[in-house]
Formats: C-alpha cells, sequence, structure tokens
C-alpha cells in the first residue's frame, strides 16, 4: 500500500470529521520537518534555503507548489515570499516545483475538523492540531477547499525571510559588515555605501551557509505588496495565446491518444475495432480498463477513430433511470441513513409540537464540473522511472496511484505540474491520469498524449451530489423560532476517497455543509445529515456540500421569515449571532441600499448568507420580469476573509463564482438515462453567458480574526440569494434547481 | 493542401473534412487557439477567415483554403499586443485563461466592424463564447476600454 494509503487508513480523512480512535504519532516523527526536495537536484553554485526559494548564478526561482487552476494561485504564493525576499516578482522565475512532503497543506486540515470555525475550545484546538500533525505527518499536499492563501500567509512569507536574511548574512561575513547595516532591495544585498549585490552573486557562497531560522515578519505597516493591486505573472501569456495547457503540451515523440470508456462505468463486454483501425494515422487499438484506447498521429484522428470502436457496454452499477436516483434520496430520510447530527440547538421537539409547522422539501441536482479546457495527460513510462505532465491538485496522491498503476514506487513517478484551463474540484480527481499511465504502461518508452473529447469529459465527470432537504420550523411574534433542516444525498467525500483507495470511518461534514456551521442562533436549530449508498459516483464541485446546503437552509430560512411577516434582511441581522457574519450582512444591506424583497410590480429582490471554508458571504440578487423573460439585473456581494492580498484577484474570483453559483442554478443538472448522462456537451449544460450576466458589486471586508480564502465562498449564497429574489418578484417559491425548469430567464 | 494563417502559406497533409482547429493545433503547432467543445458551442477555437470570426471547430480543412486564417498568434504579440490583447492584459481579465483566445478574437472582430459598440451590442456578440471562470464583467468593461484604445491610435 502507498506511504498515504497506509496512515490514512488507520487515521485520518481528508473532508471528513474522524479521526478514529485518536491516533498516536510519534512526537518526533510529526514535529520533524520535512526534507527541502530542491536540495537534491541543486547544481554547483546553487543554493537553497528552504522549499520555496532557490537562487542560481544568472535567476532567483520561487517554488509555487499550490496548482493554478485560474485562481491566480501561482500570483500570490510568488507575491508572499516576494514581499519579504525583496524582489520583484515579475523579474523573478516561478516554478510549480516537484511533489513534495515539505509542501504539506497546513491550513486543510484543520478544516477537516469538525468543529465550528469560531469554536476556540479545547477539544476543537486538538483535534485540529491533530489533524494538521496527521498532514505533515503523510505529507499531504494538496491545493482545494479554498486553502491556498490561509496555507500560504505566513509560511511563505517566513520563506523569504528566511531566505533574506540569510543572504544578507553571507554579505556580512564577505564585506566584514553589521548584519544590522545592510538592507535589501529589488533582489540585492545593498552595503552601507550603497553598492547593491545581487542574490545571484551570493549563490555560491549561500549554497555553503546554513539559513537563519526564526525571522520576525514585517509588520502589515511595512507591506509593499499585500494588499496592492498586483499584475498577475500568468496574465501576458493568457492575453496573448501563448500560455502553455497541458493540452498544448508536447513531448519529444509522442503520440496521441484518445479512450471511449463505458458511458455507464460499468464493463466493457466486447468491441470491434477493425474499422478504427482501417482508419488514417491510426497506430494501434488498446485495451484498458472498462473501455478501449487509439492510438494515433494526430488528436482529432485519435478522437474520431474511438467513436468508431463498436463497444458494447455492460450496464451501470448504479439505478439506470434518474427517477429511480430520486427514490433513493426520499428514502434516505429514513433514519437508518442518519449520518450524523450535526447541531442541536435548544428544545425543537418542543417546538415542533408546541406550534404551526412550516414545511418545505427541497431538491439540488447532479452538476458537471467541465472546465473548459478538457481533461488530458502525458505519461512516458520505463522501467526506472514514469514522468507525467498534467495539471492536479494532488501531487502526491497522483505518484501513489500512477505507482500502483506501472507497479512501481511512488519515488520513481515524476510529476510535471500545468496551468489548468480551469478545474472547479475536476483535477481533484485521477481517472484520466491513471487510463493515460494503463495507456502508456502498455508502451514502454513512448509519451502518450491523452486528451478527453468533450463528450467524454462529460460522460465520465464524477458529478457533485444531488441532495434533498427537508425543513421544518415555526414562526412567532413576527420572529422566525425553531429551524430544523434534515438532508438526504450521497457523501462526496466517500465517493471521492473510495476511488482513490481510502476508507473513509466516520461521518462525511460535506453533507451539512453551509448548514450546520450557519452563524444564526433561533430560539431552536436542528441539523442532520443522512447519506445514501449506491447512486452516482460524486466528487468534489467548487464549494462541495454548502452548494447544496446554503440553497437548503437560505431558502426555508426565506419561507420562514416570509411566514413570520418579517423583512429578509432585518430577521436575518436579529438571528445572526457571529459578528463577522452580521458586519457581512450589515454591509451588504448598506451597499444595496436594501429597503426591502420588493419595490416595484414586477421586481425583486433576495438575500442569502452563507458561511462556507470559514468565509461569511452574503449576496443580493436583484430581479426584473421583463418581456423576455425574467432578467438578473445586479448582484451584490460581501465577503470578510480576514485580509486581502490582491484587490483585484479577489474581485474577480468573487465576480466569478457568483456568475458559477447562479449559472449552474439557472439551467445546468445532470440526469442519467439508460445508465449514461443525458447532457454531453455545453449545448445541454452551459451555465451562464455573458448576455445574461448581471452587474456584480463586490465589497471585501477584512474584520474577521484569520485569513481565508475566496475560491468557493460566494458560490453558495448564489442560488438561494436569485431563488430568494424571483419569490419577491413573481410570488413563485422554487424549491428545486435549476430554476430554468420553471422559469425563463433573459 | 495549402493553407494561409497570419500570412505564411503552410502545405499541409491532412484529410479535407478535418477541422482547421486540429490542423492549427496539431499539424502547425498553433495552440493559442483552444478545443473546448468541438459543436460551436464555446467559442475558445475562434478564428478570423477573411477578417471574419469563426469556429474553427466547425470549418472543414478543404473550406479553409485559399482564405486568410488569422489566429489569435497572428493578432499581435506579447512584444507588440494588438489594442484588444493591451485592454485584456490591462484589465486583468483572464483567470484560467483557457477561453480567453477565442474571446479576444470575437472582441477584436467586433470592434472592426462595430468600433464603439454598446453593451447590448457587446452581449449578443459575445454570448457565443462561454467562460467558465465568469470573467465576463472584466470582459464587457476590456471590450469597451479596447474600443477606447482603438480610437486613441
Amino acid at each position: 500500500m502507498s506511504r498515504i494509503g497506509k496512515i490514512a487508513r488507520r487515521s485520518f480523512l481528508v473532508g471528513s470529521a474522524a479521526i478514529a480512535g485518536g491516533v498516536a504519532f510519534g512526537v518526533y516523527s510529526w514535529r520533524k520537518t520535512p526534507e527541502n526536495p530542491l536540495l537534491p537536484g541543486l547544481a554547483q553554485g546553487e543554493a537553497s534555503f528552504n522549499p520555496w526559494v532557490k537562487i542560481t548564478a544568472d535567476r532567483i526561482i520561487l517554488i509555487t507548489p499550490h496548482a493554478d487552476l485560474g485562481q491566480g494561485a501561482m500570483s500570490m504564493q510568488a507575491l508572499l515570499i516576494a514581499e519579504e525576499l525583496d524582489v520583484d516578482p515579475a523579474q523573478v522565475a516561478t516554478e510549480f516545483g516537484p511533489p513534495a512532503a515539505a509542501y504539506w497543506n497546513t491550513a486543510l486540515g484543520a478544516e477537516s475538523a469538525p468543529f465550528l470555525p469560531g469554536d476556540a475550545g479545547l477539544a476543537a484546538r486538538a483535534t485540529r492540531g491533530a489533524m494538521n500533525a496527521a498532514f505533515k505527518l503523510v505529507g499531504m499536499q494538496g491545493t482545494g477547499g479554498s486553502s491556498a492563501v490561509p496555507d500560504s500567509f505566513v509560511k511563505l512569507r517566513q520563506a523569504g525571510a528566511m531566505a533574506r536574511e540569510t543572504l544578507k548574512r553571507v554579505v556580512a561575513q564577505r564585506h566584514g559588515v553589521d548584519v544590522a547595516l545592510l538592507r535589501s532591495e529589488n533582489g540585492a544585498v545593498i552595503l552601507p555605501d550603497g553598492t547593491a549585490v545581487p542574490y545571484t552573486a551570493l549563490a555560491v557562497d549561500a549554497a555553503q551557509a546554513d539559513p537563519v531560522q526564526d525571522v520576525p515578519l514585517r509588520p502589515a505597516s511595512d507591506w509593499r505588496l499585500i494588499g496592492k493591486p498586483m499584475r498577475r505573472l500568468d496574465i501576458l501569456p493568457k492575453s496573448t495565446g501563448t500560455q502553455v495547457y497541458g493540452i498544448d503540451l508536447k513531448v519529444e515523440g509522442m503520440v496521441h491518444a484518445a479512450v471511449r470508456l463505458n458511458p455507464r462505468r460499468g464493463a466493457l463486454l466486447s468491441h470491434d475495432a477493425t474499422g478504427a483501425k482501417a482508419m488514417r494515422g491510426v497506430a494501434q487499438v488498446l485495451p484498458i480498463r472498462d473501455g478501449v484506447a487509439v492510438i494515433a498521429d494526430n488528436t482529432w484522428r485519435a478522437i474520431q477513430a474511438a467513436q468508431a470502436v463498436v463497444c458494447e457496454w455492460g450496464p451501470a452499477p448504479y439505478p439506470a433511470k434518474m427517477a429511480d436516483h430520486w427514490t433513493a434520496v426520499e428514502a434516505g430520510f429514513d433514519p437508518a441513513h442518519l449520518d450524523k447530527e450535526w447541531r442541536v440547538d435548544g428544545n425543537m421537539d418542543a417546538a415542533l409540537s408546541a406550534a404551526d409547522v412550516v414545511s418545505a422539501e427541497y431538491r439540488a441536482p447532479y452538476l458537471a464540473h467541465q472546465p473548459l479546457e478538457p481533461l488530458n495527460a502525458i505519461v512516458r513510462y520505463s522501467e526506472a522511472e514514469t514522468e507525467v505532465w498534467t495539471a492536479h491538485q494532488l501531487p502526491r496522491m497522483l505518484q501513489d496511484l500512477v505507482a500502483g498503476v506501472t507497479g512501481q514506487k511512488s519515488g520513481q513517478i515524476t510529476l510535471h505540474n500545468q496551468f489548468a484551463g480551469g478545474s472547479f474540484g475536476h483535477r481533484l480527481e485521477f481517472d484520466h491520469v491513471l487510463r493515460a499511465a494503463e495507456i502508456a504502461r502498455q508502451m514502454p518508452g513512448t509519451p502518450v498524449k491523452l486528451t478527453y473529447s468533450r463528450e467524454e469529459d462529460f460522460a465520465q465527470d464524477f458529478t457533485r451530489p444531488l441532495g434533498m432537504a427537508r425543513g421544518r420550523g415555526t414562526v412567532a411574534n413576527g420572529q422566525v423560532q425553531a429551524v430544523e433542516i434534515v438532508t438526504s444525498g450521497p457523501s462526496p467525500s466517500r465517493s471521492q476517497l473510495a476511488r482513490a483507495g481510502y476508507s473513509v470511518p466516520g461521518p462525511d461534514n460535506q453533507l451539512p455543509a453551509g448548514i450546520w456551521n450557519a452563524p444564526y442562533a433561533p430560539t431552536a436549530f436542528r441539523v442532520r445529515a443522512h447519506a445514501v449508498e449506491g447512486l452516482a459516483p460524486v466528487s468534489s464541485w467548487r464549494s462541495v456540500g454548502a452548494s447544496l446546503g446554503g440553497f437548503f437552509l437560505e431558502s426555508f430560512l426565506d419561507e420562514l421569515i416570509h411566514a413570520a411577516g418579517a423583512d429578509p434582511m432585518a430577521e436575518r441581522l436579529r438571528l445572526c449571532a457571529d459578528p463577522v457574519a452580521r458586519g457581512v450582512l450589515e454591509a451588504v444591506a448598506e451597499l444595496s441600499g436594501w429597503q426591502g424583497p420588493s419595490h416595484a410590480p414586477g421586481q425583486g429582490r433576495g438575500v442569502a448568507l452563507v458561511q462556507s471554508f470559514g468565509v461569511n458571504v452574503a449576496e443580493v440578487v436583484d430581479v426584473r420580469m421583463t418581456g423576455a423573460g425574467l432578467r438578473i439585473d445586479r448582484v451584490f456581494c460581501v465577503a470578510d476573509v480576514g485580509r486581502v492580498v490582491d484587490p483585484v484577484n479577489i474581485e474577480n474570483q468573487i465576480q466569478g463564482a457568483v456568475i458559477w453559483g447562479l449559472g449552474h442554478a439557472m439551467n445546468c443538472e445532470i440526469t442519467y438515462a439508460d445508465g449514461m448522462a443525458e447532457q454531453t456537451n455545453y449545448d445541454s449544460h452551459s451555465g451562464m453567458r455573458l448576455d445574461q450576466c448581471p452587474e456584480i458589486v463586490v465589497r471585501v471586508l477584512e474584520t474577521a480574526p484569520e485569513v481565508r480564502g475566496i475560491g468557493e465562498p460566494p458560490v453558495p449564497p448564489a442560488a438561494p440569494a436569485l431563488a430568494n429574489a424571483i419569490f419577491a418578484a413573481t410570488g413563485q417559491r422554487l424549491r428545486e434547481m435549476p430554476f430554468g425548469k420553471f422559469v425563463d430567464f433573459a | 493542401m495549402r493553407l494561409n494563417v497570419n500570412g505564411t502559406m503552410h502545405e499541409v497533409d491532412v484529410e479535407p473534412d478535418m477541422p482547421l482547429l486540429w490542423v492549427l493545433r496539431d499539424e502547425l503547432g498553433l495552440t493559442g487557439t483552444k478545443y473546448g467543445c468541438g459543436i460551436a458551442q464555446c467559442g475558445a477555437c475562434t478564428v478570423w477567415l477573411g477578417g471574419e470570426a469563426m469556429r474553427s471547430c466547425q470549418i472543414p480543412a478543404a473550406e479553409a483554403e485559399g482564405a486568410e486564417i488569422t489566429t489569435i498568434e497572428g493578432l499581435g504579440t506579447p512584444a507588440a499586443l494588438h489594442a484588444v490583447q493591451a485592454a485584456w492584459l490591462e484589465g486583468q481579465v483572464a483567470q484560467c485563461g483557457y477561453c480567453q483566445s477565442g474571446q479576444i478574437m470575437q472582441a477584436a472582430a467586433l470592434l472592426a466592424q462595430t468600433p464603439n459598440p454598446s453593451d447590448a451590442e457587446i452581449d449578443e456578440v459575445m454570448a457565443g463564447n462561454l467562460c467558465r471562470c465568469g470573467t465576463y464583467p472584466r470582459i464587457r468593461a476590456a471590450v469597451h476600454r479596447a474600443a477606447q484604445l482603438m480610437r486613441e491610435g
């Protein structure tokens, strides 16, 4: 078993609550600092002070190990190192670096602990600490869960500061000058007489120096870069067509591959490749797990030939018809399916027996990720080592899993991580890379470039879970009193990790996400999550569980507020117990000029507040009925991330996440017929297009106590704020996504 | 067959029905033009044929013969940006950036015909170009900015 697998199986898991049995990690082994992966590769005269900084005679190289999926992670990481290293991020080299334990994610473990972000109690702190220890012990390198900024914010500045002080000490020794008299700026140490000694001129001596440890970080008042607009390092290549993505990469001697996989994810019963083999440019047709691969001299020829293979597919390992998926989710409300009761405030049973009970039921569909760059990977297998070129969010787990396919050790797998043309959770999955490895294993020495057609990508997408929720609640004296939400649906964490070979003990904290952690304090509040097995395979989709949970809770709360005859904003403010969340709501009320949910016939506005990944985000959506249908005019969004790294990028991320949330709520779902996804391309699963895009006004607050990430948190409030706006405009309460099934959007 | 791409004649030996997209990417190595959907739904493969923005995934190679083909690489370069690219850069439009070649080619074609487009005209022309990251607000602003840059010359 892999090194990660061994520990994971007996101890911890990503995105779930359990640390089964409180595993005792040797204090020594987890306190030990993982080795610097850059050291073995250093040439004579090159220096590396820590895993993030490398200096050669002609270059300063910053290692930015978080995958860049379009969120600007490379630029953000470079900025944080540069802040303390005193270099211009645009004037130095940046690389993703090799997979390494040293790049373990310091933020994701704590986030996986089943405690509210504001919980500073002993159990919460102990569990977060244990999760972090587990992540460090296995070297869990990963990009996801909006954790790139929180993981990087302190440690990358420390890396820059340590490197800077080491370089200054080298100069101090070389020139016999007190280190306190030295400054640093723009990639050079400055002597008292003003002479600049470039860092690159210090590489040879620095290679012999012991890195200076424990350098204090500069106060915020001294920051040159953090909090100011940065020109993204990738903005020029991405504006000129010169950015090279995995799909654009060429490796000497490579062949092109396309696959045809069972669209029901079952077995391949038989196939006939006679026609495909006769097509121009086709070299061979190879068997792979549950499908076939075509090797050709061009991407298009490979894809055409894969389509020409006649295949007989086995049945799906899940219900063939969509109605049966929903039936299973409905059956999941049976108490036997309880995954965990996540929150019990007040006396819910008494509340529900004492008054008229408001109840409602909600549904959220399966959704595909479908970033615009189709899945692809290049793999070259040889007996000694296997090289992989692809964009991936979990580099070390990828090494383990590829090694499983090639029959090698993880250390024999080299990953060259690539810029991704989007992900939204798609590149947390391994299947496409393992397919490429399976093909390459059959062609030793030949680099195989596997490119999925869009249709194959849709068919094999591990979607967002579908889910349902039942809400019950009471109102009295114009106020919301009791709120209960029970959810039912498949567990994304268990489905996802099972594919990677990990069993997941304990409940999945993504099932109640966006509900149990809501910053509200009604008189009684109860949240239960039920889990359903045996449905289509599912995965993490931008904002994961909160993309359903936020819709469920904020829609039902809106119904209760309406039943109470209260104002949607005022009553949320009254219920809001968390000062940060309250500040966010107050700011969005002010920003939007909130004066009630409807101010003219046919117009409406809705509000929603959802906390996910530790970030409170509130959105107000304005809609208007037009002759052509319902038009979304404006969205106001306020988020509190504690500290803004780049004000331009965060606005872009927030606007994009709002569009992601709205677009999928409007017109997207994956449905199954005959065991196959019925949506095969963007014509049937498009999301928002530019002509439907509202004006999106953004304000970011910095009052939260911890620095947080923004890639996902603005997604969950978008759908319920839209549904609540539609209710305000039309009186029609939409309890099921996509809303386009019930209203036309202009 | 012979294809005129960015002012250079290329001799290619491909099936007449191979989409121009794949000739550009796999045969000529011009990878700035992107494959997104293959069915004219996303616009990532947008190029110009005779100055008109078209989906290269829908153009059989044989039909492109004799036409002046312009790709993102021919519109401008990092050292000599087209006004639309300069506006895209200034507005920090891209996130993942994968759709942006197509967005830029579509926007540049729009501005060539409509130098000062209204929001409604931008919406109509750009609606065919999908951006999964949701950079639409910045695309709208950048089209207006590019129009201004082009007016200022």
